[in-house]
């Protein structure tokens, strides 16, 4: 467990977020420690997505505060917050599909000037994704879902984040590949990386995350560590379908 | 036959011309999905500063070699509509972005109207002859078929230009954010690409290429003034549409191909209209050739995909 003493790498302080007149995030509140690996799950609809984006710095809050190393980043411009360390892999994946696999996962690096250290990293990320490697030169549209999902992840990589947050991965994937993917998830913990993880399979993020939010119309109701989240009845019964244990 | 071997060069002269605007149309539209209706005049007014500055070179530099002047003018009419692009994007469209559609086209139209009144006060209404800064014995590379030094510069010149802007936008990280930014801003946001940056690049670069092109339109008939950019602007346009509006091969396809049928046909427009029509009736072919393209093939000739901002 992280210490609580150590100051959070972020924190949202009661934001909220609209679209129009529709209040999507009602004022939540949460913390992420460095090195953590946390998730967030919740139906559809319920807010996620937008918690990410507003993160990431692509969707403004209309009230509250985002800090992110200390600092306020309530209005920076998401390019800008790329360049500190956050990155966002957006909920369907947001590969230029009429770029190449290679262009792709270069637009990742896109703020980084140090040549040797980006070509390294390249090199790391297809040791990591052997299939991404196949597919180089293939314009990224023809990828499929996984490969994709792969490319994406990848592509945050590269910019070499202090902060990953991933907006569900795994999501219409088949079973191996979500595998895949959550192997590469731990891999980046292990490096060090803090992550928030959006997931629909709240089965699989709740065992290897250590820590839990869960959000519902707008707000955060439940919050725990994995195990806790785990066993608690309301999440059991509400996002993991309760016969369906998976190991 | 050297008829026709002649009309094929002229083609590709006037086709060049149009395509390097037809760049310019097709980059902005790729990025922004908006037609930039006064991107022609932007054409006009690199003509009429270029015009400007040899004429000003000509009385205060009476010896200046045609060259130097041809360069100085150039020099200052490229920056001048650079910042011209630059300033209208900012001022006009910025705030549009997430505006209805119509809303920026009006304004575009409202900047043509503006930028043509500007000229229209600085310039007057009256035809300015473009002082010849080349050489004006023709070439006769074939017997019977005759190119002035003006029109092999033109060549020459926009198709390095091209080569350049093609190697720009695929081989370096600009072309690369570029083309991510042309695809989805928010994901290229994400990337840490300053988005705002690369549609002012945009607009600047599209601004370049149209300076260069109303010289080159200017030389080539001898005259400027304050509504020349019109009729090459819709051209240009129309050869965008015809190579498939957003991608960059298309526009100079389309505009080589509408150079040629335009010059080609108006050799053959009075047989094909049974002596109703005259060649001073040549402008004819782009806007049939819009009006087809538009019925039939919408996507254009080498535009595959139906863009989805349209
Ligand atoms: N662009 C938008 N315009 C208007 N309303 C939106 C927009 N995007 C999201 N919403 C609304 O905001 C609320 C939260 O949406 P969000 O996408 O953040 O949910 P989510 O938890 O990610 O859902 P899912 O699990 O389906 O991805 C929803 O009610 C949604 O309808
Ligand atoms: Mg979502």
């Amino acid at each position: 467990m992280p210490t609580e003493q150590s100051a959070p790498i972020l924190e949202l302080q009661d934001v909220r977020i609209r679209y129009g007149q529709i209040e999507a995030v009602k004022g939540i509140s949460l913390q992420l420690h460095r090195g953590e690996l946390v998730c967030l799950i919740g139906a559809n609809g319920a807010g996620k997505t937008s918690t990410l984006n507003a993160i990431a710095g692509t969707l403004p809050i209309a009230s509250g505060e985002l800090r992110y190393q200390g600092q306020s980043i309530t209005t920076q411009p998401a390019h800008l917050r790329v360049r500190q360390g956050v990155a966002l892999v957006p909920e369907g994946r947001g590969i230029f599909t009429r770029l190449t696999v290679e262009e792709n996962l270069r637009m990742g690096a896109y703020t980084r000037h140090e040549k040797q250290a980006v070509e390294a990293d390249l090199e790391r990320v297809y040791s990591m994704l052997p299939r991404v490697k196949e597919r180089l030169a293939q314009v990224a549209g023809t990828l499929s879902g996984g490969e994709q999902q792969m490319v994406a992840i990848g592509r945050a990589l590269l910019s070499r984040p202090k902060l990953l947050l991933l907006d569900e991965p795994s999501m219409g994937l088949a079973p191996l590949i979500v595998e895949k993917i959550f192997e590469v998830v731990q891999t980046v913990v292990k490096e060090g990386v803090t992550i928030l993880l959006v997931e629909q399979n709240a089965n699989l993020a709740l065992e290897f995350a250590q820590r839990g939010y869960v959000m519902d119309g707008g707000l955060i109701t439940i919050t725990g560590s994995g195990d806790e989240l785990l066993r608690d009845p309301r999440v059991r019964s509400a996002y993991l379908g309760e016969t369906e244990e998976t190991p | 036959m050297e008829n026709l071997l002649q009309q094929i060069v002229n083609g590709l002269v006037v086709g060049s011309v149009y395509a390097l605007v037809a760049l310019g149309y097709t980059m902005v539209y790729g990025i922004l999905g908006l037609i930039n209706f006064a991107h022609g005049d932007v054409l006009m007014v690199g003509a009429l500063v270029a015009l400007q500055v040899a004429t000003l070179l000509h009385k205060f530099w009476p010896g200046l070699h045609p060259l130097l002047i041809l360069a100085i003018s150039l020099g200052v009419a490229i920056p001048v509509c650079m910042l011209l692009g630059y300033v209208m994007e900012r001022t006009a469209y910025r705030r549009l972005r997430n505006a209805p559609r119509l809303a920026p086209l009006i304004t575009a139209i409202g900047v043509s109207f503006l930028l043509q009144t500007v000229a229209m006060i600085i310039w007057g209404r009256n035809y300015h002859s473009f002082p010849p800064l080349f050489p004006t014995i023709p070439l006769e590379p074939f017997p019977g078929v005759f190119i002035t030094p003006v029109q092999v510069t033109i060549l020459v010149a926009s198709a390095t230009l091209m080569v350049a802007l093609i190697m720009l936008v695929n081989r370096t990280p600009l072309g690369r954010a570029m083309r991510a930014t042309a695809e989805n801003h928010r994901v290229a946001s994400l990337m840490g690409v300053d988005t705002n940056k690369i549609i002012s690049t945009t607009f600047i670069l599209g601004s370049g290429l149209a300076a260069v092109a109303g010289v080159m339109h200017a030389s080539n008939y001898g005259v400027a003034h304050y509504s020349m950019g019109f009729l090459p602007g819709l051209k240009a346009f129309t050869a965008a549409v015809l190579g498939g509006i957003g991608n960059l091969g298309g526009a100079m396809v389309g505009g080589i191909v509408l150079g040629l049928v335009e010059t080609i046909g108006a050799g053959y427009i009075e047989q094909l209209s049974f002596g109703l029509l005259n060649s001073s009736y040549q402008d004819i072919f782009a806007f049939v050739i819009l009006g087809i393209v538009l019925i039939f093939r919408p996507t254009g000739l080498l535009g595959e995909r139906v863009s989805d901002r349209a």
